[in-house]
């Protein structure tokens, strides 16, 4: 391959060998090994996105990857009982687990699934070449220049394929559990897809869970979510101190349907969370929100990109991202009107909260709007915490770092809010508990970091 | 119980001073009214003696009983029994005003070393100051302040006064943009909370509130000082007279 002269890091240099090797053993029909050379020689031809490539360019991972771990093999025996063991965090959810990378059935919650919901491994469907599955797999045209997700396709080794029947509403929440065990570091790549009939509907929950070990992840949801369809998603990335975790999320929206996708992410070095997103029927609502916590010298990027086809959609896209010491956070959002989309009413928000003078955060929000008859707005914020409510907690008796913690609290009360409006209602109390605990531990974390007696300040 | 003496301060940003040589002593069981023209420097004071970090003291002292209070934090002071009544209350969002009541209860009790309340006793202890200051469920289930009407927000902050129960009280204009019912529920709430351990800076532009919160002594702050003492008559006396007096006498 003369694209090889690329690939001229030494990450660079790993994976193309790592594709080499393990392109024989990944599953999938010959159509799925095509798909992979073809997505490998789309990354060989630029190699790990860099600051000059737009849609990258706050977080150059040509420059922040400094080697590719080596891929992760099966979990043992040992390892998996481990995990089943654990204590659940919603109850009543049916419990899948992808366990470094691989869906491991034998120790999810398969007996008994409601009607109308199938649920078996990504392998499976590529190894029998489902045509669905390789037509999703496809993906949509504001994805195809994507470097990560072209590498997520070449190296995709497992995950879960949810299907859901026509009219099938699914009471219970799914949620799937990502996990990543070996004490060394470990590269996995992981995808999921869903796919929800007409006037079905699903909640699903997913929880990222890693060790310290320097682990690098990419996992991948693509969604399709049919006519009258609704799914509302929550994904926790509050425990996987990953050194590198992306996560994308593509997804199409036939007409009358809902997707609304919440996010919490307060751990890792390096993170980013990707949508691309497409409404291809009409009169239909995307609700993405997000809360990210940072600290010490932790960046994330939230990148997404909403495309409007069909008629009278609307688009709600708010994020609030929280930053202290040295770490830096992006924010990316561009919503496309096509000619067509007529009536799409698109609002866009990301407000960020800065608790330290080294704390970074760049906003870039854009509209692209090819029809006359819309209504989209976007607006960008970026600040220090306010000194008058902080006054106000203090003289009621309020500790600084208290305040501070509950005007944090209140920050990012405002997104998860939106946790549970949609399908997962019945899961909404254990999820927001799950939450807070979780925003509740960074903000332990973070007055921990404060040095006593001099605390942060910011000008009002 | 308060000892302000020969108080100077000025807007720590700009340097102008605002207080020149203010003294003042306060004992349990008083209430003390401070009126004064616009721009005499009365929410300066009040917001010095809270603690907020905007303003420089460059002279002087403020003892509360004997201990020096200006080198405290504001929780501390709040900790020792110095609540402020703010002129504008701070809205905060998608906080409780139930769970705010409770962790500023427990926050003081902490500092003082003593236990946390019980949620019967707190609720109790609520139920029965929101009573008085007609205030719903309803309003205590909101966020703090958020979407209150001016009456509302004044009323929140003597409910909080009134479950915190500081030993002083310092209201900074809390009659400003009050109806009359509204100015009547306030100050029937103050007045509840009159006791011979307890003591009031009131500071009001105007007299009006004067006529439900009956002040032991009356001051006119002026220049940056009291300019002068007395009894509830002198604010009946600058109700008629407005403060020109003293105008010229700052100029």
């Amino acid at each position: 391959m003369t694209s090889h002269s690329v690939l001229k890091t030494s990450a660079e240099i790993s994976l193309s060998r790592q594709f080499g090797e393990a392109v024989g053993d990944l599953p999938g029909s010959v159509a799925v090994r095509d798909l992979r050379e073809a997505a490998f020689a789309q990354f060989a031809r630029i190699g790990l996105p860099h600051r000059r490539i737009e849609a990258w360019k706050y977080t150059d991972l040509k420059a922040r990857v400094a080697e590719a771990a080596p891929l992760a093999h099966r979990a043992g025996a040992t390892a998996l009982a481990e995990i089943a063991a654990r204590p659940r965090d919603v109850d009543g959810a049916i419990r899948l687990y992808v366990v470094d990378g691989h869906f491991h059935p034998e120790i999810s919650d398969l007996a008994g699934l409601p009607d109308g919901l199938s649920v078996t491994s990504l392998a499976a469907g590529l190894d029998a070449g489902r045509a669905d599955v390789l037509a999703i797999l496809a993906g949509l045209d504001i994805a195809k220049e994507d470097a990560a997700l072209a590498l997520n396709t070449a190296f995709m080794r497992d995950g879960v394929v949810l299907d859901v029947a026509d009219g099938a509403e699914i009471s219970t929440p799914v949620e799937i559990v990502h996990v990543v065990t070996p004490s060394h570091a470990v590269s996995v790549h992981s995808r999921g897809i869903v796919i929800l009939g007409s006037g079905s509907k699903l909640g699903l929950i997913e929880r990222f869970v890693a060790g310290d070990a320097g682990h690098q992840r990419s996992d991948v949801l693509q969604v399709v979510v049919g006519d009258g369809a609704e799914l509302e998603h929550v994904a926790v990335k509050s425990d996987d101190p990953a050194a590198l975790a992306i996560s994308t999320l593509t997804a199409s929206i036939g007409s009358n349907a809902r997707l609304a996708s919440f996010g919490l992410a307060s751990s890792g070095d390096l993170s980013r969370r990707q949508f691309f997103i497409r409404f291809d029927g009409d009169h239909s609502t995307l609700d993405l929100s997000g809360a990210v916590l940072l600290k010490d010298r932790m960046h994330a990027d939230t990148t997404l990109i909403v495309e409007h086809v069909g008629l009278a959609c609307e688009s709600r896209e708010l994020y609030r991202h929280v930053i202290d010491g040295e770490a830096s956070g992006v924010f990316q959002g561009k919503v496309i009107v096509r000619p067509g989309a007529q009536k799409t009413d698109g609002r866009m928000a990301s407000n960020a909260l800065l608790l330290s003078g080294e704390a970074e955060m760049a906003n870039k929000p854009e509209l692209e709007i090819f029809a006359d008859d819309v209504a989209c707005g976007h607006g960008a914020t970026c600040g220090a915490i306010d000194e008058m409510p902080v006054f106000y907690l203090m003289s009621r008796g309020l500790p600084r770092p208290e305040a501070e913690a509950l005007l944090i609290r209140s920050f990012v009360g405002e997104v998860v809010d939106r946790v549970g409006n949609g399908v997962l209602a019945a899961a909404e109390q254990s999820l927001r508990e799950g939450l807070d605990a979780a925003i509740d531990v960074w903000l332990a974390g973070r007055a921990l970091a404060l040095p006593h007696g001099s605390p942060a300040k910011g000008k009002a | 119980m308060l000892s302000i003496s020969n108080l100077h301060a000025r807007i720590a940003d700009e340097g102008r001073e605002i207080l020149k040589g203010l003294s003042l002593d306060v004992n349990p069981g008083e209430v003390h009214a401070i009126m004064g023209p616009n721009g005499a420097g009365k929410s300066t004071l009040a917001y010095i003696l809270a603690g907020k970090d905007d303003y420089e003291v460059t002279d002087g002292e403020v003892r509360l009983d004997g201990d020096d209070l200006l080198g405290l934090e504001p929780n501390e002071r709040a900790a020792r029994g110095l609540f402020l009544a703010f002129q504008y209350p701070v809205e905060i969002p998608g906080v409780a005003n139930m769970t705010f009541l409770k962790t500023a209860v427990n926050a003081q009790r902490k500092a003082r070393g003593e236990t946390e309340i019980s949620t019967p006793d707190f609720l109790r202890l609520v139920r029965e100051k929101a009573s008085l200051l007609k205030i719903g469920q309803e309003m205590l289930r909101r966020a703090v302040n958020v979407g209150f009407s001016g009456g509302e927000k004044k009323r929140n902050d003597i409910l909080q006064m009134a479950v915190l129960q500081p030993k002083i009280c310092i209201l900074d204009e809390s009659d400003s943009g009050l109806d009359i019912d509204a100015l009547r529920i306030v100050a029937d709430g103050v007045n509840a909370l009159r006791s011979p351990e307890r003591a009031f800076i009131i500071i009001t532009h105007y007299q009006r509130l004067l006529d439900y919160i009956k002040p032991d002594f009356v001051h006119v702050l002026s220049g940056g000082r009291i300019a002068r003492s007395g009894g509830p008559e002198l604010a009946l006396e600058l109700e008629a007279k407005g403060y020109a007096d003293f105008n010229e006498a700052a100029a």
